[in-house]
């Protein structure tokens, strides 16, 4: 849907965001959410913490962490990337889902300790210089959503899956590939359409 | 979630020597410990984390046959060429399983070793003799239609073995190799998992600090073709009720060899070996697939709920045979 023909709610949401806030050097919606850099280095490790480097979304981080620290609550209440959402917490709802060293996987079935010196991606991470991520503008596009919550999951899958050249392009192999991903609201409709349409848009997707 | 200790080995001699350690655990990908850990249900004192062991090779050997590190993943494993050419119901049963996400987490050995999906055995309250022996079952009386057995069951557990991989394996054919703390030694993928008998606590065969380092996976059957059929409630993400991995060898129109296993009615990957001797030098039509089916269900229980597991399985049989062998002969 064009926006000169006919605007929607988002691509409304989207113009006024732009034309008002014309002095900032982005719309508030794209701008970067970069955490804090966090270096635990001068804290002593209390009883049964250790201490781990994770570099999300590019910025290196040094964390004391329990061992039973979960990656997504590490990212959520250390890091404030509250991006990344606790739905089931089982590894059943795939809201949860972000990238380590560039693969898509639940991190509420993760301990942040194993993920020591490895790269993480979330949804904070996809826009660049100000600018959604094309998976990101898609699904503004399509609306592929409606209560938003599974949407930064289900951004993470379908970024992952158009880039995996052993994922067919066709349908049916999305909806499989992004079976992991539940939406409460049965928007799969409009995120299969975003990420059809975002094919050949992604660097490395066929 | 309870606290516990936590140790990174570096290598398979690390992994052992923590690993011996009064309720210590091996950590995979977690998909399965780090949900049970969470429910209370499985309470290591020690999680042996083996990721960077450097047990993640999948290697051909020079028999045809290939040996896979125990922490590939089931991505990996699914998606390598060779797997995919010389035993496509490994790829297909892979890819049946679970989701993107939890593929690229799961490990080889970490699926051997999941647990059971039977709720009684999950919630952490009811009375279930895996979790607490003695204390009776519960879904022998409850609800046990899905993800319960109707082969191998006994009166202290019903509940299904829910690998779609296993299956695959028990019909290809496969070595469990481990290191403990006597060694090394291998152990028939057959006898790998056991049925619950008078102890369902005992799932496996692995002793106390021992640890899954490979599995090597029987050559192919020459000129062969085989595939996974999986039956279930949704056509994505959901365990079986019923599934068959089938390999099938054929010389014109007649079957010369055949190996056949179930998912989702068997306590343990289930191998149907008398269904598959009744397949040997028969034609390729639906009577000798019916006889074969038959035979596969031939010892089935039934449970209240789950009867329709029968001849659910044995369609999974008939129509996996029926594909494979190009339609009724």
């Amino acid at each position: 849907m064009s926006d000169s023909i006919s605007p929607n709610r988002r691509s409304f949401l989207k113009s006024v965001g732009v034309s008002s806030l014309a002095v900032a050097s982005a719309p508030v919606w794209v701008q970067a959410i970069q955490a804090a850099p966090v270096d635990d280095t001068q804290q002593s490790l209390q009883p049964g913490e250790q201490r781990i480097t994770l570099k999300v979304n590019g910025q290196a981080h040094t964390l004391n962490v329990p061992a039973n620290a979960i990656l997504l609550d590490v990212l959520r209440d250390r890091l404030q990337l509250t991006g990344t959402k606790k739905g089931c917490d089982h590894g059943q709802c795939g809201a949860c889902t972000l990238h380590v060293n560039g693969t898509a996987v639940n991190s509420c079935l993760s301990l942040a300790v194993s993920h020591d010196g490895d790269e993480i991606t979330t949804i904070e991470g996809l826009e660049k210089d100000g600018k959604l991520h094309p998976v990101q503008e898609a699904f503004w596009e399509h609306d592929a959503y409606q209560c938003g919550y599974c949407t930064s999951g289900q951004i993470m899958s379908a970024v992952a899956i158009l880039n995996d050249p052993s994922i067919g392009s066709d349908d049916s192999s999305v909806r499989e590939a992004m079976s992991g991903n539940i939406c409460r609201c049965g928007a799969y409709k409009n995120i299969l359409a975003a990420i059809q349409s975002a094919r050949g848009k992604v660097k490395g997707a066929s | 979630m309870r606290s516990f200790q936590f140790d990174r080995a570096a290598s398979t001699e690390q992994a052992l020597k923590a690993g011996q350690s009064n309720q210590a655990m091996y950590l995979a990908g977690g998909t399965t410990l780090l949900d049970l850990v969470k429910l209370d249900v499985m309470q290591p004192e020690r999680l042996v984390d083996i990721n960077r062991v450097g047990l993640n090779r999948l290697e051909r050997q020079d028999d045809g046959s290939v040996r896979i590190g125990a922490l590939v993943t089931n991505t990996t494993l699914a998606q390598d060429n060779y797997i995919v050419q010389a035993y496509p119901v490994l790829s297909q049963a892979l890819l049946a399983g679970a989701t993107t996400q939890l593929r690229n987490k799961a490990t080889t050995a970490g699926n051997v070793m999941q647990r059971v999906r039977c709720h009684y055995f999950r919630d952490n309250v009811s009375p279930c003799n895996k979790r607490k022996p003695g204390s009776g079952c519960s879904a022998i009386e409850g609800d046990h239609r899905s993800v319960h057995a109707v082969l191998g069951t006994s009166q202290h557990c019903i509940a299904m073995h829910p690998s779609d991989m296993c299956v695959a394996m028990a019909a290809i054919g496969a070595t469990v190799h481990v290191q403990g703390p006597k060694g090394e030694r291998t152990i028939d993928f057959l006898d790998f998992h056991l049925r619950p008998g008078d102890t369902p606590e005992r799932e496996h065969a692995l002793a106390p600090g021992e640890l899954i380092t490979y599995i090597t996976l029987a050559p192919p059957l020459a000129n062969s073709l085989s595939g996974y059929l999986k039956l279930r409630d949704r056509a994505s993400y959901q365990f079986a009720l019923a599934s068959s991995a089938i390999i099938v060898q054929l010389q014109g129109d007649r079957i010369t060899d055949a190996r056949i296993a179930l998912g989702g009615v068997g306590t343990k990957p289930w191998r149907a070996h008398e269904a598959e001797q009744s397949l040997r030098g028969q034609p390729a039509n639906d009577e000798t697939f019916r006889r074969a089916a038959q035979l596969a269900l031939q010892g089935a229980t039934p449970y209240r709920h789950n009867a329709y597991k029968i001849p659910l399985a044995q369609q999974a049989i008939v129509r996996n045979l029926q594909t494979l062998t190009g339609g009724v002969a």
